[in-house]
């Protein structure tokens, strides 16, 4: 049994714990409603941009003479993942989630027998990849001094990454990160940014075969598609920050929720045994006035 | 008559224009050209210039991808600017820097076009 006062301590330090996972969810939340806010914002570019591209393949007649970037060049060998996480940690299960579906994936091509090469974003990706896969990892990026991230600092990466697809060091790139889908529910994702994916649906209206292009579609395309790479880290960037925040605001609402717990039950203990070692008093006293 | 079709422009930030208009000027990149209502199906991509919606609302672009259809004309912009937030200083810091990057041997014909309109757009705006 812990003495009265060890308890008061405690209640005391856990209630401090308290007042920080308070202001850290208060923090995350207004964060989150800026990042949510970028998130929406950012969503029509992208899928305008790929509707457009969409368009543009629908009418290439020959596909062999297509871009690289948006066939492939062939091969399927050498994969490119860029790993998206935060700076920093006390965010639930952000960075373990998206490490995890990485990882996993990693060691699936590994096993395939193909070549793995890693570009990791924000701090705590690497630290968490650097174990296992570190002799993979071809760079690392963090952008912990900026305040808000831009376009500049998506198509800084996305230029990297085509630099690199030029160079033929990879025939295919995968970017991993978390979907912004509500507060609560945060999906890691993986989606595949070369080749471009670009479904083609069939059932869509018909009459975009009639687009007039100028100058031709090849030029367009080749215009375009180093565009959509930067537009697709861009958005998983605005989706993994809403994300990020949206996890801690979670996560500190149940460290909140939890201290508050503790606090009550620590409380009652400590009550207890105060009126124990009250009433333990009162029996010694009235014992010792008996036997006078 | 001319006819009203509706007009968007988008950053990858946010949309910057939403509206419609009679006529818009688009610096294309092989010219000038200039949208009415029940134009043909378009796709093509822009240079450095300004685009006008109805002589009103002037940016200043440096690249972009541009679609018609449907009445509906879609800019897509990740450098646009809106011709009254833009600082002559800042401008001026703009030109000299592409003056710099032209007198560069090493840059490519299209670079150097597309410089080469940079700076009389914004020689422009001043």
């Amino acid at each position: 049994m812990p003495s009265l006062d060890d308890l008061k301590k405690r209640i005391k330090s856990v209630k401090s714990t308290q007042k920080i996972t308070k202001a850290m969810k208060m923090v995350a939340a207004a964060k989150l409603k800026k990042a949510q806010e970028n998130a929406e914002k950012g969503r029509p570019y992208s899928e305008k941009l790929k509707n457009i591209i969409l368009n543009l393949t629908k009418s290439i007649s020959n596909e062999t003479n297509a871009p690289k970037l948006l066939i492939g060049n062939g091969k399927d060998k050498t994969h490119l993942c860029v790993v998206m996480s935060a700076d920093r940690g006390l965010c639930g299960g952000f960075n373990s989630n998206i490490c995890k579906l990485a990882k996993n994936y990693f060691r699936k091509i590994i096993n395939e027998g193909k070549e793995l090469k890693i570009i990791t974003v924000g701090s705590k990706g690497y630290d968490q990849i650097k174990t296992e896969f570190g002799d993979h990892i071809i760079e690392k990026k963090s952008f912990k001094e900026k305040k808000q991230i831009s376009f500049n600092e998506a198509d800084e990466i996305g230029k990297k990454v085509i630099e690199l697809f030029d160079q033929e060091q990879f025939d295919k790139c995968f970017i991993f990160y978390n979907n912004f889908k509500n507060v609560i529910t945060q999906i890691p994702q993986v989606e595949q940014i070369i080749p471009s994916d670009v479904k083609k649906d069939e059932n869509e209206n018909l009459n975009s075969a009639l687009y007039e292009f100028e100058p031709d579609e090849d030029e367009i395309l080749e215009d375009l598609l180093p565009k959509n790479v930067s537009t697709q880290i861009f958005k998983a960037f605005l989706e993994n920050a809403a994300s990020e925040q949206g996890s801690r605001m979670t996560a500190m609402d149940n460290a909140t929720r939890n201290a508050g717990d503790l606090v009550e039950k620590l409380t009652i203990n400590y009550n207890r045994s105060r009126q124990a070692s009250i009433t333990k008093e009162l029996i010694e006293i009235i014992s010792g006035a008996e036997s006078l | 008559m001319s006819q009203a079709f509706s007009v968007e422009i988008i950053s990858p930030k946010e949309k910057i224009f939403e509206g419609k208009a009679e006529e818009v000027i688009l610096p294309c990149y092989e010219g000038q050209v200039t949208i009415l209502a029940n134009h043909i199906p378009l796709i093509t991509f822009l240079r450095p210039g300004l685009i006008e919606i109805e002589k009103n609302d002037k940016f200043y672009t440096e690249e972009g991808t541009v679609e018609f259809s449907n009445d509906k004309l879609i800019i897509l912009s990740a450098s646009i600017l809106k011709l009254g937030d833009m600082k002559s200083e800042k401008v001026r810091d703009m030109i000299e820097l592409s003056k710099k990057q032209i007198l560069d041997n090493e840059i490519s014909d299209k670079q150097r076009y597309l410089l080469n309109h940079k700076i009389d757009t914004l020689k422009q705006i001043i």
